[in-house]
This record gives C-alpha cells, sequence and structure tokens, in this order.
C-alpha cells in the first residue's frame, strides 16, 4: 500500500488537495460547457430569434415552431404522466402494506427508468404512431414522453408522502374524516411542494429529450396547431441542425435556449426544495 | 354516492396508477419482441448477437461490433468517470465547507439536466476538432464518446455516492477521529468501506446511463461498424445504430433495429438485476475492511 | 502533579454561551467525575480536552487548555497527534462495522504499527485490560456489531487504550447499558486508573462515588463546586450541590 510510506499527515495533505481539485474540476466542466454555449449562443438569440419562423430549413431564420413544438410535448407529458405518477406514489405511501406488490410495482418504476430512451423511441413508433395510429403527431411525442417521466414523479412524489409526519394523518383520522379526505386534505398540500418538484423535474427530462421522439414526432418545422399535427421540438432541432450541418449558428442559439431552460429549471427547483425545507424544519 | 363506495372506486383508481408502470413494461416489452423476434429468428439467435458483419442490404445482421462498440464506450467512460467521481463525492460529503456544498449542488444538477444533445453538440463542435489535432485521424472515437459520457454520467455516480456516504454512522466517524486518525485514514479505513455498496450501485446506474445513451454519441463516436483496434477507432453503439437506420429501414431490416433494442434491453436488465441484488446485501457488514 | 488545566474556559456555539469561565485541574493517574443535570455543558466540556468540537460548526472557545503544561488549541498542536494521547470512549458504543480484531487494531494501523506481531499482541493486551479477552478470543475474526452493548462498550475501551493514551475520556460510558455490564465496566475504571487518567461524565451520582476521586458538579454550563468525591457529597459548599446531590432538581 502507497500510503504506508507516507506519513499520514503527508498523506492527509496531498488527499485534501487532491478532493479539492477534483471538485473543482467538476465545477469547471460545467463552467466551460455552459459558458462556451452561452457565449456562442447569445450571439443569436434576440426576440426576433425567439418568435420567427425557420427559414430555407433552418439556415436563416428563427425557432418560433420549435419552441410551441417542446411545450406541446412537455406539457403533454405533464399532464399524462402526473396524475399516474402521484397516484402511484399516494398509493404505495398510503395504501399498500409492504408486499410483493410493492415490491413489484418499485421494481417496475425503476426498470422504467432504465430503459434507454431509444428503446422508447422505438415503442412509440410501433404502438402510438403505428398500432393507436396517432401517426407522427406532437400527442405521440408527449405521450412517449409522459412515460419517461413517469417515474422519476413517482419516485420524487413517493420520498416527499412519506415525509409527511404521521401525526397529521392521525389528527385528521381522529376527526372523523375518512383516508381520501385526510390524503386529499392534509397529506397531499403538506406534500404539495415536494410533488411539485418532482413534476417539474419530470417535465425537465421530457424537454430535453431528443431520442425518444425521434421516431414519434415527425420532424415538421412548421407550428403544430392541433396535437394531432407533427412538430419539432428544440432538442431534436438541434440534433437535425448539427448533425446535418444546416447552421451553426442556430444550432448554437438553439442549445443555449436549452441551456438557459436547464438553468431556470435547476433554480426554481431548488428554490423550491429550500423553501419546503425550511417550512418542515420550521414545523 | 355513500363514503363507502367512493373509498373503494378512489383505492381501485389508485391501484390503477400505482400498476401502470408495471403495464407500460408489460407492454414496452411486448412490442419490442413482437416487432423484433422475426429478425432475430430468421438470422439466429447466435448469429444475431454474435455476428460481427453488420450489411442490411446483403441481409447480415450481427450486432457484436456494436455490442463491442457500446461496452467499450461504456468503461472507457467508467475508467474516468468513477475516480472522478468518487473523488468529487467524497469532497462534496466530507471535505467541501459548506460554502463549497453550496456551489456544487446545483453544478452537479445542472450538469445532470443539460439535455443530452446539448452534450453531443457541444463533443462535435468542440472535442471532435481537439482529438483531431491531438491525436489525428478524424477525431471521431471511442475515444471522443467516452469522454463526452464521462461528463454526463458524473452526475449519477456523484450523486447516489454522496447520499451513501452520508448515510454512514456519525458514530464512525467520530469513533474513528476520537483515535487520533487523519480525515483521510477516516475516510478511507472507515466511511468509504461502510458506504461501498451504495458507491457500487451508484457506479452500476452511472453504467446504464452510459449503455443507453443515444445521441450525444452518434454525434461523435463515429458509428463505423467495425471492431476497434485502438481507442482512437470510431465505433458504433447498439443505440447509435437504430436512431442512425430507422428512418430509412423497412422489412426484415426494421425488425432487426427492434433486435438491437432487445439486446440492448438485456443488458439493461442483467445492470438492473445486479442493483438490485447489492440493494438488498446493503445491510450486510462488510468485515476487515481494509482498502 | 497535574494532567490537564483548565483556565477560564468559555465555550460558544455560535451565539449560544454553553462554557462560562470554566477552571479545573484534574491530577494524574486519578478517576475525575463530571455531574450535573441534562445540557448542564459537561458533555461539551468533556469534547473540548480532546479538540472533538471542532468537528462542529459553531463552535468557538475562549481561555486554556494544558495538557502537560502544553496549550492544545495552540495552531501549532496537532489535533491528531492530541486525540492519540486523549482518548475517547462515547456513550452509545461505536464499534466500526469490521471484526473484533480489526477494532482493535484500527488505531494501531493508522499510527503507522503494521508489524503483525506487535499488533497481534497489543490486540490481545488490550482485550486483556479491557476484560474482554476470555469472551472473544475465540472469536476475533467476527463482526463486532455482534457483540452485546455492554461488550461493544468495552471493545471500544480497548481500542481506545490500543494506542496507549494519557488520558480516557469517557461520555456517560455505562448510559446505554444493563446494570451487570455497568459494574463490569466500573471495575474496569478502577484497575485502568493505575495507568490512565481518566475524566468520566456520568448523570449517576451513585457511579461518581463509586468511581472516582474528585468530582466536580456542572449547572447551566459552570463549575458549580469541585473538589474530592467523598467532600463534593458529603458536606458540599454550595447550596446549590446540595440540592442537586439530594436529589431537589435534575
Amino acid at each position: 500500500m502507497l500510503f504506508r510510506f507516507i506519513s499520514p499527515k503527508t498523506s492527509q495533505k496531498i488527499m485534501k488537495t487532491v478532493f479539492w481539485a477534483s471538485g473543482i474540476l467538476t465545477i469547471i466542466i460545467l463552467i466551460i460547457i455552459i459558458g462556451y454555449i452561452l457565449l456562442e449562443g447569445m450571439k443569436v438569440i434576440n426576440l426576433e430569434f425567439l418568435l420567427s419562423n425557420p427559414v430555407d430549413s433552418g439556415r436563416e431564420g428563427g425557432i418560433f415552431p420549435m419552441i410551441i413544438s417542446s411545450l406541446y410535448v412537455t406539457l403533454i407529458s405533464g399532464l399524462v404522466a402526473a396524475p399516474l405518477g402521484v397516484g402511484a406514489a399516494v398509493y404505495l405511501t398510503e395504501y399498500s402494506r409492504e408486499g410483493h406488490v410493492i415490491k413489484l410495482i418499485r421494481f417496475g418504476a425503476e426498470t422504467l427508468a432504465s430503459i434507454p430512451s431509444i428503446v422508447f423511441g422505438l415503442f412509440g413508433l410501433s404502438f402510438f404512431v403505428v398500432f393507436l395510429g396517432l401517426g407522427w403527431s406532437v400527442l405521440s411525442g408527449g405521450l412517449v414522453l409522459a412515460l419517461m417521466a413517469l417515474p422519476t414523479i413517482f419516485k420524487v412524489a413517493e420520498v416527499s408522502i412519506d415525509a409527511v409526519p404521521e401525526s397529521y394523518r392521525e389528527g385528521s383520522l381522529a376527526l372523523g374524516s375518512t383516508k381520501w379526505q385526510t390524503v386529499y386534505r392534509v397529506v397531499l398540500p403538506a406534500a404539495a411542494p415536494g410533488i411539485t418538484t418532482g413534476i417539474i423535474l419530470g417535465m425537465a427530462r421530457s424537454i430535453s429529450e431528443a431520442a425518444a421522439i425521434l421516431f414519434a414526432v415527425g420532424a415538421a418545422i412548421t407550428v403544430p396547431i392541433s396535437i394531432f399535427d407533427p412538430g419539432r421540438p428544440l432538442p431534436l432541432h438541434l440534433y437535425i441542425m448539427a448533425t446535418e450541418g444546416i447552421s451553426l449558428e442556430n444550432a448554437y442559439g438553439t442549445a443555449a435556449v436549452l441551456v438557459i431552460i436547464v438553468l431556470i429549471i435547476t433554480i426554481v427547483t431548488n428554490t423550491l426544495v429550500e423553501r419546503y425545507q425550511k417550512k418542515m424544519m420550521g414545523r | 354516492m355513500n363514503n363507502r363506495l367512493e373509498e373503494y372506486l378512489i383505492e381501485k383508481g389508485l391501484f390503477i396508477t400505482a400498476i401502470s408502470s408495471i403495464i407500460i413494461i408489460l407492454l414496452i416489452i411486448t412490442f419490442i419482441f413482437i416487432e423484433g423476434f422475426p429478425a432475430i429468428e430468421s438470422y439466429g439467435v447466435l448469429n444475431f448477437v454474435f455476428g460481427s458483419t453488420w450489411a442490411p442490404l446483403k441481409g447480415d445482421f450481427g450486432v457484436l461490433t456494436m455490442i463491442v462498440g457500446t461496452l467499450g464506450i461504456t468503461f472507457l467512460a467508467l475508467a474516468m468517470a468513477v475516480p472522478l467521481s468518487l473523488l468529487c463525492a467524497i469532497f462534496m460529503a466530507e471535505i467541501a465547507p459548506s460554502s463549497m456544498r453550496r456551489i456544487l449542488k446545483p453544478v452537479i444538477e445542472t450538469l445532470a439536466g443539460i439535455p443530452s444533445v446539448v452534450y453531443g453538440f457541444f463533443g462535435l463542435i468542440i472535442l471532435v476538432p481537439f482529438m483531431r489535432e491531438q491525436f489525428g485521424g478524424t477525431g471521431f472515437s471511442m475515444l471522443t464518446a467516452s469522454v463526452i459520457l464521462t461528463v454526463m454520467i458524473l452526475p449519477t455516480i456523484i450523486s447516489v455516492t454522496v447520499d451513501s456516504l452520508r448515510s454512514v454512522p456519525y458514530e464512525y466517524k467520530e469513533a474513528s477521529l476520537a483515535l487520533g486518525s487523519t480525515q483521510w485514514q477516516t475516510i478511507r479505513n472507515v466511511i468509504f468501506p461502510a458506504a461501498l455498496p451504495g458507491v457500487i450501485t451508484g457506479i452500476i446506474l452511472g453504467m446504464g446511463r452510459a449503455i443507453g445513451e443515444t445521441l450525444a454519441v452518434i454525434m461523435v463516436a463515429g458509428n463505423v461498424t467495425q471492431f476497434p483496434t485502438s481507442v482512437m477507432d470510431p465505433v458504433r453503439a447498439l443505440t447509435s445504430n437504430i436512431a442512425l437506420e430507422m428512418g430509412y429501414a423497412t422489412g426484415i431490416h426494421y425488425n432487426a433495429l427492434f433486435g438491437t433494442a432487445i439486446v440492448l434491453f438485456f443488458m439493461i436488465m442483467i445492470l438492473l438485476v445486479a442493483a438490485n441484488y447489492l440493494h438488498y446485501k446493503k445491510k450486510v457488514v462488510i468485515g476487515g475492511g481494509y482498502l | 502533579m497535574n494532567r490537564i488545566e483548565v483556565e477560564n474556559l468559555n465555550v460558544y456555539f455560535d451565539e449560544a454561551h454553553i462554557l462560562k469561565d470554566v477552571n479545573i485541574k484534574i491530577p494524574n493517574n486519578t478517576v475525575t467525575s463530571l455531574i450535573g443535570p441534562s445540557g448542564c455543558g459537561k458533555s461539551t466540556f468533556i469534547r473540548t480536552l480532546n479538540r472533538m468540537n471542532d468537528l462542529i460548526s459553531g463552535f468557538r472557545k475562549e481561555g486554556s487548555i494544558f495538557l502537560d503544561g502544553n496549550e492544545i488549541y495552540e495552531p501549532s498542536v496537532d489535533v491528531v497527534e492530541l486525540r492519540k494521547k486523549v482518548g475517547m470512549v462515547f456513550q452509545k458504543p461505536n464499534p466500526f462495522p469490521k471484526s473484533i480484531f480489526d477494532n482493535v487494531a484500527y488505531g494501531l494501523k493508522v499510527h503507522g504499527i503494521n508489524d503483525k506481531d506487535v499488533v497481534e499482541e497489543r490486540v490481545e493486551e488490550s482485550l486483556k485490560s479491557a476484560a474482554l479477552w476470555e469472551e472473544v478470543k475465540d472469536k476475533l475474526d467476527k463482526s463486532a456489531m455482534g457483540l452485546s452493548g455492554g461488550q461493544q462498550q468495552r471493545l471500544c475501551i480497548a481500542r481506545t487504550i490500543a494506542i496507549e493514551p494519557e488520558v480516557i475520556l469517557m461520555d456517560e460510558p455505562c448510559s446505554a447499558l444493563d446494570p451487570i455490564s455497568t459494574t463490569k465496566i466500573e471495575d474496569l475504571i478502577h484497575k485502568l486508573k493505575k495507568e490512565y487518567t481518566i475524566v468520566i461524565v456520568t448523570h449517576n451520582m451513585q457511579q461518581a462515588t463509586r468511581v472516582s476521586k474528585y468530582t466536580a458538579f456542572f449547572l447551566h454550563g459552570e463549575i458549580v463546586e469541585s473538589g474530592r468525591t467523598e467532600k463534593l457529597f458529603m458536606e458540599p459548599e454550595d447550596k446549590r450541590t446540595e440540592d442537586y446531590i439530594t436529589g431537589r432538581f435534575g
């Protein structure tokens, strides 16, 4: 063992330096990536870029239809996944006792979380697009993304519902409320900030995903009006712009928009979590 | 409606939401297998998995080069990401002053949140030219892909490791320091061994993310279906194969891409079972844990 | 000879003033008890003697603590060396999740003693000194987590004496133990005082009278009274001490 030949004091000093270096390196990596993309992207981003249609398949013009497509698929995924995820979390924490079914449900959520996004993509194509006949549309895309957001929402909701003190439930049940009244009026409001964070994180996963919707939303560069219209969400647009070498500037712009969205989401969820923790501590 | 009926219906409704994940997984498995099976059956399981030629136009569907590509990229990425993320996690959990922790936490979360296409784009624009200048060739290679993946799996391994380091009882740390150990001796001999099962789970999860990553890899790996002879050779991952060819595949070729997904699915399942096995063993004491 | 001398010690955690003007001298090779009601600062005090409070954020102190005439909070003092000299046994037994042997050998290894024969010898010696050897000699490679609470606490004492400290601090070492285990630990303390200076925090006044030569009574972060144990208990000078030992509060 190397450390045998070095005094404990020296190895402590060496390792402390190594640990600090690794922490700082991680921060530098992030700064380089984000900094570079924002620096290049901000040259392109202005109101016109955000609010105009692409011209000449994206060589010129803006990304308005992509923003709308992204909003569509993200909202659909949230609307579908949130009730399923929160419902499942409520069932597991409030209605079930430990048993095989519970283990199976947890394993199911874990498995769902680990399936590669491209496999979701294939499933979306064969199930939503072809089998259910929804075609290449923002609806198909949103539904595929809902499946991917589900485990995130479920997991975060479960943790925050679990953290609601037992005394709240007892207090409500002792007043003669039914179980559902207790859940609906006491438990869920108490867990609301955590659940909201879970839903935001789930939708964050949806808004940044491209591989899963590669074969589900189509790639239309027009603004989708109905949910059955095809679209091209931002990450997909970036992928196409970059790999087909259409326009580097507009690719930077799109990437910067995505990075800004991620930064906003991180700030919002952190504020929510902090406020939630303060509230729980305050009691 | 009376209360008891309402309660009954609500409970059943919630039960359905609870089993939705299982239903979805069964659906995914069913559809992937229905579509993928014809190709595997007609080409033969062994030929499909261990065949080294992928030439859809000639009817050759061997995915071995891509299995090698996926595993090569993954292990290379782990070799870089594991040391850095373990150091960084220990730093966050044990050493960093609270001001530094407050910076690192959102940094890790942001790294986790950046879309994979953005990583791929960054790799394509910055890393590929850099590799080309440094090492020659095209710049598209197994190494380039694994560098990008390293950054992508850092946050996964770090956050799981930090959690498991934090769950080590404070008493162990206190006892070790009271015996006159340095902080590093305490970390190395007491805290880290006690957190090891969690750390390994984190590494497995990172590995899962690396195996499943698609677009970021496509954008930098070169995507050639050949066995790499060095880390500077271009490779194609299983995921990339699907994304690259699905757009124009028809007939048995279409089925073969679903077959690729089946192979991918099995790889992920093996990891998942391993992670779960460790999870149940977590409470087991690691005796004599001198690293 | 006094091993430890504390002069005008004040301790704060952030704004809270935990210890106020504490002065005490702790003589060599004796047992000194610290008694007082919960929250009186006796545990905080004992943890300043091996600088374990350094781990807690917001800790701040004024005044001096001398070990063998040297100020232990001097910047030049190596905390690691200090803790090697001033060992500590905690309230709750806290063995590592390692084998019995490795628990005792741990301190030796971190201090660079790797010779197998030396380590084995010292482990055996320490376990014998801690009156645990007979009970564990056939299962040294078994996990320490399988021992009873009392055995675990004696293992922690063995682990501490293995590195041959000068002082052993014990922070309510029997509070989590049954009466029989408590008796065993007390017997052990009697044996150990020949070689070590022992400072023990206890909320059990009978225990203080049984094991210690000197006693200090803490209240609200101050030492109300200190001196020879029998004197403090038989003829206390301060009214508050009398009230406490006769059970009027606490």
